[in-house]
């Protein structure tokens, strides 16, 4: 990467003006990367290289004194016809999608309607974006008082406008309803993120296509339609590129709000990976399990960007 | 634009906005009704907290908050009249429960630990960054896009995957626990937003600027530190911000990487525990404190919020 660095630095033109003194272009320029490109390549790069290393090993992390072994591809065969992994796959598939659904249609409802600039629309705007700023760890763990059948809020809230019994249902204990509990707070937490960059995509529309659509007497729906929604998809697929990247990797909000359970109904990737490393000690085996789940989350950013550009240029 | 601007057809009617504004408010005052519930219930007694059904109005009181700075024991009545009486008015309230202090609790210097640790790595990664960014926005580096690309990918990976090296990595050091491996940690991770972000905010300010500066008879650096940087101050504080918050808010490294003395504050929250499990007006106190900073920065951060979370990519 220095080499890099250096190339970068011999192909800077040469400001023969303003050398007046002091470092040259080159060696500002080779300066300041350096240490971040040095830095990354330490704590992600090395580290990075290091799990694709380990994931052809038995390696053990609590047992270091241990014989290493090579074991080829094993590890990864065991995983792609581990169950568990398929099981752990499906739970996180069903996860992003419908919270990115329910995100999108709220978030995308919601920034419709404060784009219409009603008196007091940006003090609600505030409001409405404070879940998402707050860290998903300590949001998940105060879920889990919220969401208490009996003493918790929400139960007591859906009781008072259905009839049933605060105490008949579970959200976080129940196997049918746990999985939803985590799309429920995650779409609590992130539908703001979506109204933003909704509201960015609306407020970049000039509004001469509005009147010129108005004049040729276009409903409001079909208005909505051929102007509204596709000038904000470039926005909305962004969106969902960073929203389906984040709840891929989820860990921190799930991880305290069911930690996987109840049985496994909850257990996203990122858990699986986490009591594969951390509490059974496979560290060979969950770093192959790593870079199975960087390569999907990376091929995935990698094609959607290309998508996103093929939007934008329409 | 004419002169119907002001009036055109794209201003939506009153009835709209109205109802716009109905729907909106309302949706906000469900969002925020958990906020308002940890804050409510960090002022009632663990027995109002616990109660069946919920209860909205009760006896305000600070236990949760004394709780939480503090631990103590359970003792027989005999002993606690043996006691010479309370001092203080939080004495007071933890006799009225048949205990005694027996000292604080870890909560300082677990939020001492969060704020040496977000402020390290806040730091760090936007002194990196700002010069990163500059670079990036002024000289002309071969593959930059792909140098770009590489420092946003590292970001996309799943914090538990590099969980395994690192924990390997700073058991070898000698960093696991510590507070200068998890400003390391956090300022690699917040430098590939912070050299995006803070590209995005140089690139705005005009060239001219420096290369005047630069004819008047400044050196590139001078012009960097007396031109550049005072025009970026605004994106460095935002940048800034954003970088904080990150590092105020994570939890997965912190919980595999941190025990004791390095631990930040949220794999600290869920552990506050009081007689028979989770001591939920000491959590929510915990909880209020630690969004407090949260809630200002957001008011900040308002105009540059979109930047922030997209990478600079939406500008607005």
């Amino acid at each position: 990467m220095s080499t890099l660095a250096e190339r970068a630095v011999a192909r800077t033109p040469r400001r023969l003006a303003f050398r007046l003194g002091g470092l040259s272009d080159r060696a500002i320029a080779w300066l300041f990367i350096t240490p971040s490109v040095l830095l990354l390549l330490a704590i992600n790069i090395f580290p990075l290289l290091w799990t694709i290393q380990l994931s052809f090993t038995n390696y053990r992390a609590n047992r270091p004194n241990a014989a290493l072994r090579y074991v080829g591809l094993d590890n990864y065969r065991d995983i792609l016809s581990d169950p568990d992994v398929w099981h752990a796959m499906q739970a996180t598939a069903h996860f992003v999608l419908w919270s990115i659904v329910l995100e999108m249609l709220l978030g995308f409802g919601l920034a419709l309607l404060i784009n219409r600039r009603f008196r007091g629309h940006s003090f609600w705007t505030t409001v409405i974006l404070l879940p998402m700023m707050l860290s998903p760890a300590v949001v998940g763990n105060f879920w889990t008082f919220l969401l208490q059948p009996q003493i918790g809020l929400f139960n007591s809230a859906v009781a008072l406008f259905t009839g049933a019994d605060p105490s008949s249902f579970q959200m976080i204990g129940d196997v049918a309803l746990a999985p939803w509990s985590i799309i429920m707070v995650d779409t609590w937490m992130w539908t703001p993120y979506v109204m933003l960059i909704c509201l960015a995509g609306l407020r970049s529309i000039p509004d001469y296509i509005y009147e010129a659509a108005e004049v040729d007497r276009a409903s409001p729906w079909r208005q909505f339609w051929s102007i509204t929604l596709p000038m904000v998809m470039p926005f909305l697929m962004l969106a969902i590129l960073f929203r389906a990247i984040e709840n891929f990797k989820m860990f921190d909000m799930v991880n305290l709000l069911t930690s996987g359970g109840p049985g496994s109904t909850t257990e996203v990737a990122s858990i699986t990976l986490k009591r594969e490393a951390f509490e059974k000690w496979r560290t060979g085996y969950s770093s192959a399990l790593a870079i199975i789940l960087f390569v999907t989350v990376f091929g995935a950013a990698n094609i959607y960007v290309r998508a996103l550009d093929r939007v934008k240029q329409r | 634009m004419s002169i119907f601007t002001a009036h055109s057809v794209a201003e939506p009617s009153s009835l709209s906005k109205t109802i716009g504004g109905i729907v909106v408010a309302t949706y906000a005052v469900i969002a925020i009704l958990p906020l308002v519930w940890i804050l409510l219930t960090g002022f009632k007694t663990p027995t109002d907290s616990i109660s069946y059904p919920p209860k909205i109005i009760s006896e305000p009181s600070v236990e949760g908050y004394v709780n939480l700075f503090t631990t103590r024991s359970r003792q027989t009545p005999e002993f606690l009249a043996s006691l010479p009486p309370p001092q203080t008015w939080y004495e007071r309230l933890v006799r009225s429960r048949n205990m005694v202090i027996a000292g604080p609790s870890k909560v300082v210097p677990r939020f001492i630990n969060s704020i040496v640790i977000g402020f390290g790595s806040t730091f760090l990664a936007v002194c990196l960054g700002t010069i990163a960014a500059y670079a990036f926005s002024r000289f002309r580096v071969p593959l930059a896009d792909d140098l770009l690309f590489f420092i946003l990918s590292t970001r996309m990976m799943p914090p538990i995957a590099v969980a395994i090296p690192i924990y390997l990595m700073f058991r070898n050091l000698g960093l696991t626990d510590t507070k200068l491996g998890m400003i390391l940690l956090y300022t690699a991770v917040n430098v590939s937003l912070a050299v995006w972000l803070l590209k995005g905010f140089m690139d705005e300010i005009p060239r001219e600027y420096e290369e005047a500066a630069m004819v008047d008879g400044y050196t590139r650096l001078q012009a960097f530190f007396k031109v550049v940087l005072p025009q970026a101050t605004t994106g460095i504080a935002a940048t800034a911000i954003f970088c904080l918050i990150f590092a105020w808010n994570e939890y997965a490294f912190a919980v595999l990487l941190t025990s004791g003395d390095a631990q930040t504050m949220p794999p600290f929250i869920p552990f506050i525990i009081g007689e028979g499990g989770q001591d939920w007006p000491a959590v929510a106190a915990a909880t209020t404190l630690f969004f407090l900073p949260i809630l200002l920065f957001t008011i900040l951060l308002r105009r540059h919020l979109l930047r922030g979370i997209t990478f600079g990519a939406v500008r607005k």
